[in-house]
């Protein structure tokens, strides 16, 4: 039987080829897309843990139509979030200064994407780990010392080869030591997170910021879960300080990262559904090609199909040639399909390294032989069940 | 030739029925006030009627007996009715009305899947033009009736081979329709016909397309079949191939006008003995 079909196909070579491409490029784009999909929500997911699920930044706001001049943030306000006594749900608080400056090291000069001036308790709420050396800690903050953590991408650039910890570089006329290198985090748009200088703030401000006010307050929550909860206690806090009764006019915001990429994965999940609808149609349509290859075939046949019932071929056997030959055409399709999708996906597609789902392999397989039965099976029915003098008289 | 030995050795209960008295045996086919019908209301075509009955005026259908190892010549002029009798006759066709009995089975009351047994095992049908599979060899051609019988692969191709060299065409085994001349073809039909061994032969119009060589090659084969006991119902045109019959039967208009008997039911058919005779 299976000989039949495979010489029933081979018979118009060109026609099974391109069914068969149908189906191909059916489950190809449902694998390939899906793993597009799905390779984007994972690179937003790692996003996510690489910024830590329960940070919060506090950042000044200018109020539009204010008539009082907004505050800004400083570091009295991070000592207030800090020294809270009814705020459980604060762990720890970072005020942050950022600027740029030249760092030189000998003769090398590099400007790197930005200086950030804080409190030890930055590195673990940005979920920045040091891999060389050290972090600088409580008492280089209280002593101004000229110390300093510096990203990969900046150690690279001023150090290459040498171990940057302990040497000496100087950033805008101040000589800083360092005392570590964070680790690699990896680009995940325009701007590069390892190309950053960490220093005690006190040092930053009395170099390049002044003492006035903070860019930023990084506070980390007790959990993933207090985020919530910390949000309000912070503004609850800060309403103090500033002195602001009406919670309509406060002059910062308190962002949460974590619920941000939140929204962007659920995107991204859209996304993913959409692109697996497109792929879906692509293969229905392939099936919808079989379908018709299968009629054309059938009619084509219609004769042979009366004589071969003529020569006493049971109903089940013709159904059977015709059935075997569409969910050949599927398997085969389906089959380099698969292979067309894995391979696909082995090159990163608009900047997005696609992560394969093994079900949707499995599910983009079965579906499209499943559409090759179901789909023949009409065609393939409909030959079966010609009476055999009506066959023969086709024309 | 080899015609004698073969279905000898392939089916011996047929052999020995053949050898009975045919009076013993029921008629393999028995048609009782067969019509049918084409279209319906003004447009109706009774391509098989029979006699009007005498009171309605109404077509009273076709009735006949064949006996077993017959072998009858149905002619008729053009639109007469005879494929339409043929095809019914190898349930191809059903009948609008009447009944047809095989070896005595109402073949009216059989499913689907019974009706392909019996086209497999008990007719061997050529046809009008010659009706091969496309795209396939010779050999495959004639093992098709075999396979669907659900003969063993070896032992289908040994049959296949026997009875393409009782047609002899062995050398050609591997070649395709397209490769075969119009009479080659036509005597691959005769042995796709032949290969399962069927009691009834039936063959519409099997010279129809050939010249006289070929036709000749054909109703010796056809001949050799009917001593060996087959029944042999063929359609022709031609009356030198209806001299090979030993009944004729002639149509007009639906109907059997005329029914003459050329031949005794159990001696050799009158080709044979004509060959018999010259050569004692
Ligand atoms: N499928 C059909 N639909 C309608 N009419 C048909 C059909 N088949 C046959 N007929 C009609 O039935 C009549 C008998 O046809 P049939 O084929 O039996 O003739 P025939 O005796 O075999 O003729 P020929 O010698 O030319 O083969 C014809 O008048 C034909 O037009
Ligand atoms: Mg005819």
């Amino acid at each position: 039987m299976l000989r039949f079909a495979l010489g029933g196909l081979a018979a118009n070579k060109v026609r099974s080829a391109l069914t068969m491409l149908g189906v191909l490029i059916g489950v190809a784009s449902v694998i390939l897309l899906l793993a597009v999909g799905n390779g984007s929500s994972q690179a937003v997911k790692d996003s996510i843990t690489s910024l830590g699920t329960n940070s919060l930044t506090v950042s000044s706001t200018n109020l539009r139509g204010s008539a009082t001049a907004a505050r800004k943030l400083t570091v009295d306000d991070a000592k207030a979030l800090a020294g809270a006594t009814d705020a459980p749900s604060i762990k720890s608080v970072a005020p942050v200064v950022t600027t740029t400056a030249t760092a030189l090291y000998g003769n090398i000069s590099y400007t790197p994407g930005s200086i950030v001036g804080t409190y030890p308790a930055y590195f673990e709420t940005a979920n920045q780990k040091v891999v060389q050396g050290d972090y600088f800690s409580n008492d280089d903050v209280l002593n101004s010392r000229k110390v300093a953590v510096i990203g990969s991408t900046t150690a690279k650039q001023l150090f290459d080869t040498e171990d940057p910890v302990g040497k000496r570089i100087v950033l805008g006329g101040t000589p800083f030591t360092v005392v570590g290198v964070l680790a690699t985090k990896g680009s995940t748009g325009f701007n590069d997170p390892d190309d950053v200088v960490i220093a005690p703030l006190p040092t930053v401000q009395n170099a390049f910021t002044g003492f006035g006010s903070v860019s930023q307050i990084l506070v980390q929550a007790d959990s993933a879960d207090a985020t919530t909860a910390a949000q309000s206690d912070i503004t609850r806090i800060l309403m103090g300080t500033h002195a602001i009764t009406d919670p309509g006019k406060v002059d910062f915001r308190v962002s949460n990262q974590a619920s941000l990429l939140t929204a962007r994965e659920s995107t991204s999940k859209t996304f993913t559904v959409l692109l697996g609808a497109v792929a879906a149609i692509s293969l229905l349509v392939g099936g919808i090609g079989i379908t018709n290859i299968m009629l054309v075939t059938v009619t084509e046949r219609t004769r042979e199909i009366g004589i071969r019932k003529a020569l006493g071929a049971p109903k089940a056997v013709i159904l059977g040639q015709f059935l075997t030959e569409s969910t050949l055409l599927s398997v085969l399709g389906a089959g380099l399909g698969v292979v067309a999708g894995i391979v696909g996906s082995r090159f990163s597609i608009v900047g997005i390294k696609p992560v394969v789902i093994p079900q949707s392999v499995l599910g983009a397989f079965a579906i499209a032989v499943a559409i090759g039965l179901f789909f023949g099976s009409y065609p393939a029915n409909r030959a079966a069940s010609l009476r055999p003098i009506d066959a023969l008289r086709h024309e | 030739m080899t015609a004698r030995q073969l279905p000898a050795q392939q089916q011996p209960a047929q052999q020995r029925s053949a050898r009975q008295p045919a009076a013993q045996q029921p008629p393999v086919i028995q048609i009782r006030h067969l019509t049918k019908a084409y279209g319906h209301g003004d447009a109706t075509v009774h391509a098989l009627r029979g006699p009007l009955a005498p009171g309605t005026g109404e077509p009273e259908g076709v009735s006949l007996d064949v006996e077993q190892g017959d072998y009858v010549a149905v002619m008729g002029s053009s639109g007469s009715g005879k494929s339409t009798l043929m095809n019914i006759l190898g349930c191809l066709d059903v009948p609008t009305a009447g009944r047809y009995l095989l070896d005595g089975i109402d073949v009216g009351h059989l499913d689907e899947q019974q009706l392909s047994l019996v086209r497999n095992r008990k007719i061997g049908f050529i046809f009008q033009s010659f009706n091969l599979v496309p795209r396939t060899t010779a050999l495959a051609q004639v093992e098709l009736p075999l396979a669907y019988a659900g003969v063993r692969a070896a032992e289908r191709r040994r049959r296949a081979l026997a009875a393409l060299s009782l047609v002899g065409l062995s050398e050609r085994a591997g070649h395709r329709p397209n490769e075969l001349s119009g009479g080659q073809q036509q005597r691959v039909a005769v042995a796709r016909a032949l290969v399962t061994a069927p009691a009834m032969l039936l063959a519409d119009e099997p010279t129809g397309n050939l010249d006289s060589r070929s036709t000749r090659d054909v109703l010796a084969i056809i001949d050799d079949l009917n001593a060996s006991g087959r029944t042999v119902v063929l359609i022709t045109h031609e009356d030198e191939v209806a001299e090979h019959a030993k009944r004729v039967l002639r149509l007009v208009d639906g109907q059997i006008v005329s029914d003459v008997r050329q031949a005794p039911v159990d001696g050799p058919p009158p080709a044979l003995r004509a060959l018999a005779g010259a050569r004692p």
